[in-house]
């Protein structure tokens, strides 16, 4: 019956994410200004990015949770290295370099290796957080230095009066919704996460795309990172071990993206992201303390993953072993 | 033998190759890695801290290894079911202000604390079992849901009640002897630990809910059809998960009584990596209690050794990370290749020079000469058998067949053109032999030895033997049990063809020719089992002497006949009657002369003859060589031969160009008739014998006019 009315998880969501801003604009004043509602959109920009990069990784069957590890490192050694004097453009190809390195390394133990990736990257992640924290930086928390003023701009910045990180992030959801549509590889991530073997048989490359998602999710980690490090004009690596890289599942998750592949698209994060950013803020300004908030957010994950399951049962017999 | 010979056959004599294929493919084989890592670690630490193996060191250790190793148990049941539960951080953080609370705030007994705060762990446990086992949720997200949600509630826990926990104090000797006492010398959580690991052990390997865990986590979906509760089981082994984590929380609470914010944190990860790395599998199936104690030793030693060398926060992780991605690299790599690298070594061929072959040619004076007779063999029940690899008659004259289907057929006499199903065995039937009370006792490859009444009841007699000390495969199970033949005490002495190899990949032990076989004698009387003879190759037929206390026995692969004592003034020799044959020997009985027939199943050949004083060539060929390539001895064409106890040949039966009945494995005279079995042929074939006894039959040859 459900089926019937195509109700899928990103129309709830949507219709959710609708109901929560009807409710807000009523009850809370202020929150329907169009100041609040930029600030709303981006106070989530950096969530969607990785949401982006995180979606494009889960739509090809797999999982990056050395993401927000990868954004971290990245940019604290990049600040750290014009702190040092080095050139902004260095700088930014050494961190660039640096995100792209650590997903090939991932997508290869990946997709050559055939470690599952969820402990692939769990492992890498620890792993480039202990050695960005013992090779690369000294202290958690890398401030931005002088050298880097020419760049505040991405993250505190405004053009015609809507914020840099909103564009960014806009920019993203474009790019990555024409990879997936118009690009033979983006077509090829939706075909290998729908069906790996069918994928190989029909002659698609799949290792090599495997690493590719990777790679990809390094760079946009990176962009996110640049639009963090700006906006707070720092960088804490800390962030590393906290439950970040969980919020960004949750957005894509949320917003409909099947963790077994194959489905999905850049309009379910946004939609996904969304909800989250009309949820926190409006918590924010009832003044919902922080560990509150955080158990909300996580009861309606897990009621977003308990409709997916009963609108898009889990057979016995279809099942896949090993399938967590 | 020439120099060289004699280097190849001690070199293959002395060096046990085949103990390199049978190691892999036992089980316990899985924790050698682990094991071995275990000991690098231990060593690489020992060496690199001073006094960090010294007792005061290994206390403090083994107490907070305790409470870890608890965490690594329950991490290791839900795995083995095929979810993952990383929730058990913050339960065990849960757990920790829980017991605290209720003691130092509430003042409640150590006892009651403690069965509340399970509980606690129990109900957490229970609320992932209910969404991943019942309402069937992804473990990996939900118990990351979990994990924050109960991260967020000890959060909350802990800005009401931190001021108050800090300020009270717990005067009990319990709570003081659980976190600081000592059990023989152990601290008490160690102790604790061990005894729930032996438990854990003993549930999943012994009980009927620990294989219905195994079964779920090796195959969800056979356990779901053969009727397992899996949805059941799974929920259970989150409750079980949240209880262990809980204890390992009052365990903490008890050493540390403090609750400060980051206990727990970053838990998962670590018990996930000792999990991993003790070689437990991700998706579950494969793992055990031992392989959590293991991997939860290993990363104990490591996370301390790396304390005590003084490293920084940043080098934990990085080594923790590369140790789980070793870890898992190592384990889904050996789960892909083992069985390949199992398949290439296990053939370990042995040298054996054979003496040379008697010719055969045909108007020879050689007794082997090729002849005709043969093509006189009419077929019985021709397409309606399946390889009767043995044939014998009641006093009747009914046939009985072994097939490949696992049935033994009757054909009915005197025409033999109806036929019916006598019993269905399974297995494979080979060698069949009537007892004195006119019962069917008859050898089952991949079963043992099986007996047959006439009322059709079929009963075990016995599958298993001694095992052999100190051998590595397990042959106290028989494989291939081959053929019998029955003493006048009623005692049956049967061939096990090779221990090495199952029914249906026999040729190959003749490639490798070490001499895998044994004779086995089972006694109807006290109902024991035991080996009579080792190291034969192949021994196949066994047919009874005229004297009653002895035996005949082929061994297939050095194309020999030889004799055995087991009673009178020589029991326990071995004389060899028939060194060289010209083809390989099957089974041998009783001819009405008093001498005996014996089927030769194939003939030998030059190539093969010097293939087996070439083991290494053997080698290369089975590890490189597709096995439909492989040099098989000939068991397609062979003849029947006629000789007397002194090993003198006085007839043989040829069917020359292979037109009629080439492919013989055995043969019973009964009333002038020579009954043929094949075990590739798809009839029975019957030839007349000229000049023997027209009433003579095997049954009275062995138990007289009784009946």
């Amino acid at each position: 019956m459900l089926r019937a009315a195509n109700l899928t998880q990103e129309r709830i969501v949507l219709v959710l994410a609708l109901v929560l801003t009807a409710g807000f604009a009523i009850s809370l004043p202020g929150f329907l200004t169009p100041e609040n509602l930029l600030a709303l959109v981006r106070s989530v920009s950096v969530l969607g990015v990785l949401g982006i990069a995180m979606a494009l990784v889960v739509i090809g069957r797999g999982i990056d949770l050395s993401l927000v590890a990868v954004m971290a490192v990245s940019l604290a050694w990049t600040l750290n290295l014009l702190a040092n004097g080095m050139p902004l453009g260095i700088a930014l190809l050494l961190g660039l370099g640096f995100c792209l390195l650590s997903g090939l390394i991932t997508g290869f133990l990946v997709a050559y290796v055939e470690i599952p990736a969820i402990f692939a990257t769990l492992a890498m992640g620890t792993f480039i957080y202990g050695f960005g924290r013992y090779f690369l930086i000294t202290l958690d928390v890398v401030y931005l230095p002088d050298a880097a003023r020419s760049i505040v701009w991405i993250g505190s910045g405004a053009f015609m009066g809507i914020p840099v990180p909103v564009l960014i992030f806009a920019g993203v959801c474009l790019l990555g919704a024409l990879f997936l549509r118009y690009v033979k590889s983006g077509r090829f991530i939706r075909a290998i996460g729908d069906n790996p073997l069918a994928a190989r048989i029909a002659g698609i490359p799949v290792r090599p795309v495997i690493v590719m998602q990777y790679a990809l999710s390094g760079l946009i980690g990176f962009v996110a990172g640049l639009v963090t490090a700006t906006s707070v004009a720092s960088m804490n690596i800390r962030v590393a071990n906290s439950t970040f890289v969980y919020d960004v599942i949750l957005v894509v998750v949320l917003g409909g993206i099947g963790l077994s592949g194959g489905k999905g698209g850049v309009r379910n994060v946004i939609v996904g992201t969304l909800l989250i950013g009309v949820l926190i803020n409006g918590m924010t300004i009832m003044d919902i303390q922080y560990t509150v908030q955080n158990v909300i957010k996580s009861l309606i994950l897990l009621a977003a993953i308990v409709a997916d399951t009963i609108i898009n049962p889990r057979d016995e017999q279809t099942a896949q072993q090993g399938d967590i | 033998m020439s120099i060289t010979d004699t280097i190849a056959y001690w070199r293959y004599r002395l060096v046990p190759d085949h103990i390199v294929g049978e190691i892999l493919a036992k089980r316990w084989i899985d924790n050698a890695i682990p094991f071995a890592i275990l000991v690098a670690v231990l060593v690489g630490f020992g060496t690199a801290v001073p006094d960090f193996l010294s007792l005061g060191s290994m206390t403090a250790l083994t107490r907070q290894l305790g409470e870890f190793g608890l965490v690594v148990l329950a991490m290791t049941i839900v795995m083995l079911a095929g979810g993952i539960d990383l929730s058990v951080g913050s339960v065990l953080a849960l757990a920790n202000i829980t017991a605290l609370a209720m003691l130092n705030i509430f003042g409640l007994p150590v006892g009651v604390a403690c069965v509340i705060t399970l509980a606690v762990g129990a109900s957490v446990g229970l609320v992932n079992g209910l969404l991943i086992g019942y309402l069937r949720l992804r473990a990996f997200l939900t118990t990351l849901v979990t994990l924050i949600i109960v991260r967020s509630i000890v959060d909350m826990l802990l800005l009401k009640f931190a001021v108050q926990i800090s300020a009270g104090f717990v005067d009990s000797a319990v709570w003081d002897f659980i976190g600081d006492g000592k059990v023989a010398q152990v601290p008490f959580s160690f102790a604790l630990f061990l005894l729930i690991a032996i438990v854990v052990h003993v549930v999943l390997s012994r009980t009927r809910p620990g294989w219905h865990l195994m079964a779920v986590g090796g195959s969800r979906r056979s356990a779901h059809n053969v009727g397992i509760h899996v949805r059941r089981t799974i929920c259970l082994t989150y409750v079980v998960s949240g209880t262990l984590a809980a204890l390992a929380g009052f365990l903490f609470a008890a050493r540390l009584g403090g609750a400060g914010s980051d206990v727990g944190i970053g838990l998962e990860i670590t018990v996930l990596t000792a999990a991993v790395l003790g070689g437990n599998s991700l998706g579950g199936g494969r793992g055990s209690a031992a392989k959590a104690v293991l991997g939860a030793i290993t990363v104990m030693i490591i996370i301390n050794g790396l304390v005590r060398v003084g490293a920084g926060s940043g080098a934990n992780s990085l080594i923790l990370g590369l140790i789980l991605l070793a870890a898992v690299a190592i384990d889904v790599r050996w789960l892909k290749n083992r069985h390949k690298v199992l398949a290439k070594v296990y053939v370990s061929p042995a040298f054996r020079s054979l003496p040379a072959a008697p010719g055969t040619e045909r108007d020879s004076a050689s007794p082997y000469a090729l002849n005709d007779r043969l093509r006189d063999v009419s077929p019985v029940g021709l397409n309606q058998v399946d390889g009767p690899e043995d044939v014998i008659l009641d006093e009747n004259d009914h046939i009985y067949a072994g097939t490949r289907t696992g049935d033994i057929v009757r054909f009915f006499a005197p025409d033999y053109t109806q036929q019916e199903v006598f019993a269905h065995v399974g297995g494979r039937p080979l060698g069949m032999a009537f007892a004195r009370d006119g019962a069917l006792i008859c050898c089952i490859g991949g079963m043992g030895l099986y007996r047959i009444g006439m009322d059709r009841q079929i009963s075990k007699l016995t599958d298993e033997t001694n095992r052999t000390p100190f051998s590595i495969i397990d042959d106290a199970r028989l494989r291939l049990a081959d053929d019998l033949d029955i003493a006048p005490d009623g005692r049956i002495f049967f061939s096990e063809a090779t221990v090495r190899y199952e029914m249906h990949e026999w040729p190959v032990d003749g490639l490798e020719s070490r001499g895998n076989g044994r004779i086995i004698c089972y006694d109807p009387l006290s109902n024991t089992t035991r080996t009579v003879l080792r190291n034969l190759n192949f021994p196949n037929g066994i047919c009874m002497t005229q004297d009653g206390q002895s035996f005949l026995f082929a061994e297939t692969w050095s194309c020999s006949v030889s004799r055995y004592h087991f009673d009178g003034p020589k029991a326990g020799k071995v004389e060899t009657v028939i060194p060289d044959l010209p083809g390989h020997p099957d089974n041998i009985n009783r001819a009405s002369d008093g001498t005996y027939w014996l089927a030769l199943v194939g003939v030998r050949t030059p190539s093969m003859d010097l293939a087996l004083r070439m083991p290494g060539f053997r080698r290369r060929m089975a590890r490189r060589v597709a096995p439909d390539e492989w040099l098989f001895p000939n068991i397609n064409t062979g003849c029947i031969v006629r000789f007397d106890e002194s090993g003198r040949i006085l007839d043989t039966l040829w069917d020359l160009g292979g037109e009629n009945h080439p492919m013989i494995t055995s043969m019973r005279e009964h009333r002038g008739h020579l009954y043929i079995g094949g075990i590739f042929n798809n009839r029975i074939g019957q030839l007349p014998l000229a000049g023997a006894d027209p009433d003579w039959t095997g049954t009275r040859s062995y138990w007289g006019d009784e009946k």
